[in-house]
């Protein structure tokens, strides 16, 4: 612990040293929000100076608390894709320099750290946050501040901010594809099984509605608190409801509980099979039972045979604290950073508002381990492939389906005709 | 009957995680927050023993007495450095060990894969127990016998031993225990090492349940301090039926409602039980309740 908050001091100082160096040699550095002002701007003028040639960036991740399980590893693939944007010149000829930052599993650190980032570190861009509530948390920051938050994670969707790109799938790109899945394997009962948090409420809320259209029916519904690893009642109720699929929205070290009541209680693959939403390379080893025979619906697995990933998984294997294995949210931050990279190349400046301006304007797409993924300027998402996985006996995934082309992000399942007005206001009331 | 055997299971899980807390809580009066942790130990302590006995039809039967031990000189190591300060102030080990438990979790997160390690069960606890209809998991009746081993061990010990007599001396009267030429400091340190040892017992029984990760302490803490302050501080028996009695609630509230508002009304039912008896199912008169 000590020795990363002296790395970060350390980090900061150089960064301050940097700074100030760099204008003392420029003698009056462009600022970025000079470029823009008066384009409409209400926030603050911003601080962000990129006049040296470097360009400071935020990454903000959980390394302590519970969250630091999930979250250690966006960082660190963070820091790789820094080191090979810098290696190959960085963004607009100008190095990143990042400071990392703790968000200690707590949201209101989440939003203090942001607000730290962007009024003091002056950073030009934020990256990181994996729960829902970290988002929440980090929204009315980045938004009053006007400073942009890259979030890498699949998430139940009906967001959407101006200062916000999500990089991860959310629900019409990892929920729908697996209920269209499910809907072709000629699956007629299903069972929900959740962590009690907005995301497995909101995806269940979507699969019961899009379940009833494909003739599917849903046989149980299941919530555990996310910090209670213990599944055995739950699992009984399974067991006696018999199903034929299990959708599993479980988050977390819960799905371990989950994963051990399901083989105690004698279910199998062959006849109970489980899809799960947050299972992925790194997560079935750590089971501590095989998982061979389930599925998980991701856009990126390991597997993949794309023109990008050998090269993204050899790199990943090779850079230090790496957990060996790729997977999918640890992908989305990687395309995180060059997307932001790609963003600012085509605005030609660093500058939120004009950033923003070229996403609208124009089409930016990065040619991402899982295929080549574009921006939708309109609501900050990214088109994605579907990917349906089984986990085969190496804990890797064999492709089993796939959407026959890349999805384009419909956040609010507007183009979805079975999800009702007044569902969608409902959950994205809910969801605040 | 699937909620009244899952239930059981589950109270002795909660049992296997209270039993030392009743020692070190109960008859020591030390509220050590830490004891969440020292499971969490003995569960890693698991995952290694399965890292050199690879056979799991061994590994586990040997990790019990490994976990004990190493989960013991933990908590050995806390009451020799920090805890013996602090006997006579209750409220100070609560921050201090509170302090504790986050230094031990970030230790096991940079220690450990971030996302936790498999620890597997024996093929021995693969199948079922067919009771009444229903497909019982043996993993489940393992629970509740190995916290039947533990509490009977416990009980007779603490009856039959010197060891045992001495320890409840010392409790019931520490300086007249102290004339009669008990070395109470030693009783303290053997005390608090079965205790803590016990913790990491319960860490083998919560591996092959949940997940082996930093965290997992955190979600028995709580209900192990209720389980203790319900069923009677200082009191074994107590402390067993109220493991129980919460357990099995648990599981039939899950049964008839969901699994998260089975929490809530499972510890409401304690609370409001604790409003109406404070000093918890049976009483004994002790140092720690002057």
């Amino acid at each position: 612990m000590s020795s990363t908050s002296k790395r970060m001091r350390a980090l900061v100082a150089t960064g301050a040293i940097g700074t100030t160096m760099a204008l003392v040699l420029a003698g009056c550095g462009a600022r970025a929000g000079d470029d823009t002002a008066g384009a409409g701007s209400s926030a603050a003028a911003s601080c962000v100076d990129t006049s040296g040639d470097t360009v400071k960036l935020g990454f903000l991740n959980s390394l302590t608390g519970g969250m630091a399980i999930s979250e250690k590893t966006v960082s660190n693939v963070l820091h790789m894709a820094t080191d090979e944007i810098n290696a190959d010149g960085g963004i607009l000829g100008k190095k990143i320099e990042y400071v990392q930052e703790d968000g200690a599993t707590d949201w209101p650190t989440f939003a203090e750290k942001t607000e730290k980032l962007l009024t003091q570190d002056c950073v030009a861009a934020i990256f990181g946050g994996w729960t829902s509530s970290s988002r929440k948390a980090v929204k009315p920051v980045v938004e009053k501040f006007n400073g942009l938050f890259f979030y890498p994670v699949q998430y139940e969707g009906l967001e959407s901010s101006p200062n916000i790109y999500y990089t991860g799938a959310t629900t019409n790109q990892q929920i729908i594809p697996a209920m269209d899945f499910l809907a072709a394997k000629g699956v007629k009962t299903l069972f929900l099984a959740g962590s009690d948090y907005v995301f497995p409420r909101t995806a269940n809320a979507i699969i019961k509605l899009y379940a009833a259209n494909l003739g599917i029916k849903i046989v149980g519904e299941e919530y555990v608190p996310l910090d209670k690893d213990d599944w055995t009642s739950q699992v009984a109720k399974i067991a006696a409801a018999k199903p034929d699929f299990i959708f599993n929205t479980i988050n977390g070290s819960s799905n371990v509980g989950f994963i051990k009541a399901y083989y105690d209680a004698g279910l199998t693959p062959a006849k109970t099979p489980i899809i799960s939403v947050s299972i992925a390379e790194e997560e079935a080893p750590a089971m501590g039972h095989e998982v061979t025979g389930h599925y998980a619906s991701w856009n990126y697995f390991q597997s993949l045979k794309t023109d990008t990933n050998p090269e993204f998984i050899k790199n990943w294997k090779a850079y230090p604290n790496s957990s060996g294995v790729t997977s999918d949210p640890m992908e989305a931050a990687y395309i995180s950073l060059y997307l932001y990279k790609a963003l600012v190349e085509a605005a030609g400046s660093f500058d939120v508002n004009a950033v923003n301006a070229a996403a609208k304007s124009k089409t930016i797409t990065f040619d991402a381990p899982e295929g080549k993924v574009t921006l939708d300027g309109e609501n900050h998402h990214i088109s994605k492939p579907g990917h349906i996985g089984r986990i085969n006996a190496d804990n890797q995934f064999d492709i089993v389906w796939a959407s026959d082309k890349f999805i384009e992000p419909d956040p609010y399942l507007e183009g979805y005709d079975w999800f009702p007005a007044d569902i969608r206001k409902q959950l994205t009331d809910a969801a605040g | 009957m699937a909620p009244l055997l899952n239930g059981s299971a589950q109270g002795a899980l909660l049992l296997l995680a209270a039993l030392g807390l009743s020692l070190t809580f109960g008859q020591m009066g030390v509220i050590n927050m830490a004891h969440g942790e020292f499971l969490m130990i003995g569960a890693f302590a698991a995952y290694l023993v399965q890292q050199v006995i690879t056979a799991s039809n061994l590994s586990i039967p040997v990790a019990l007495p490994v976990a004990f031990v190493v989960a013991g000189l933990f908590g050995l190591v806390l009451e020799v450095t920090i805890i013996r300060w602090m006997y006579r102030r209750p409220l100070d080990t609560l921050l201090v060990t509170v302090g504790v438990g986050l230094i031990l979790q970030q230790a096991a997160l940079q220690i450990f894969p971030s996302q936790g390690v498999p620890v597997e069960k024996p093929r021995w606890l693969d199948g079922q127990l067919t009771i009444l209809g229903y497909n019982w998991p043996l993993r489940q009746v393992f629970t509740i016998l190995l916290a039947t081993v533990c509490v009977a061990a416990l009980s007779a010990w603490l009856k039959y031993t010197s060891f045992g007599r001495r320890i409840r001396a010392t409790v019931h009267n520490r300086d007249l225990a102290e004339t009669t030429g008990i070395s109470t400091r030693s009783i303290d340190r053997l005390t608090f090492f079965v205790g803590s040892g016990l913790a990491g017992v319960a860490g083998v029984a919560a591996s092959l349940i949940g997940g082996t990760n930093s965290q997992m302490g955190a979600q028995y803490i709580i209900p192990a301090f209720l389980v203790v302050a319900a069923g009677g501080i200082g009191q074994l028996k107590g402390t067993v039926i109220a493991a129980w009695a919460v357990g099995v609630a648990l599981s039939f509230f899950a049964y008839w409602t969901t699994g998260s508002l089975a929490q809530v009304l499972a510890f409401i039912l304690v609370i409001v039980f604790l409003q109406l008896r404070p000093q918890g199912l049976f009483t004994v008169r002790t140092r720690s309740l002057a």
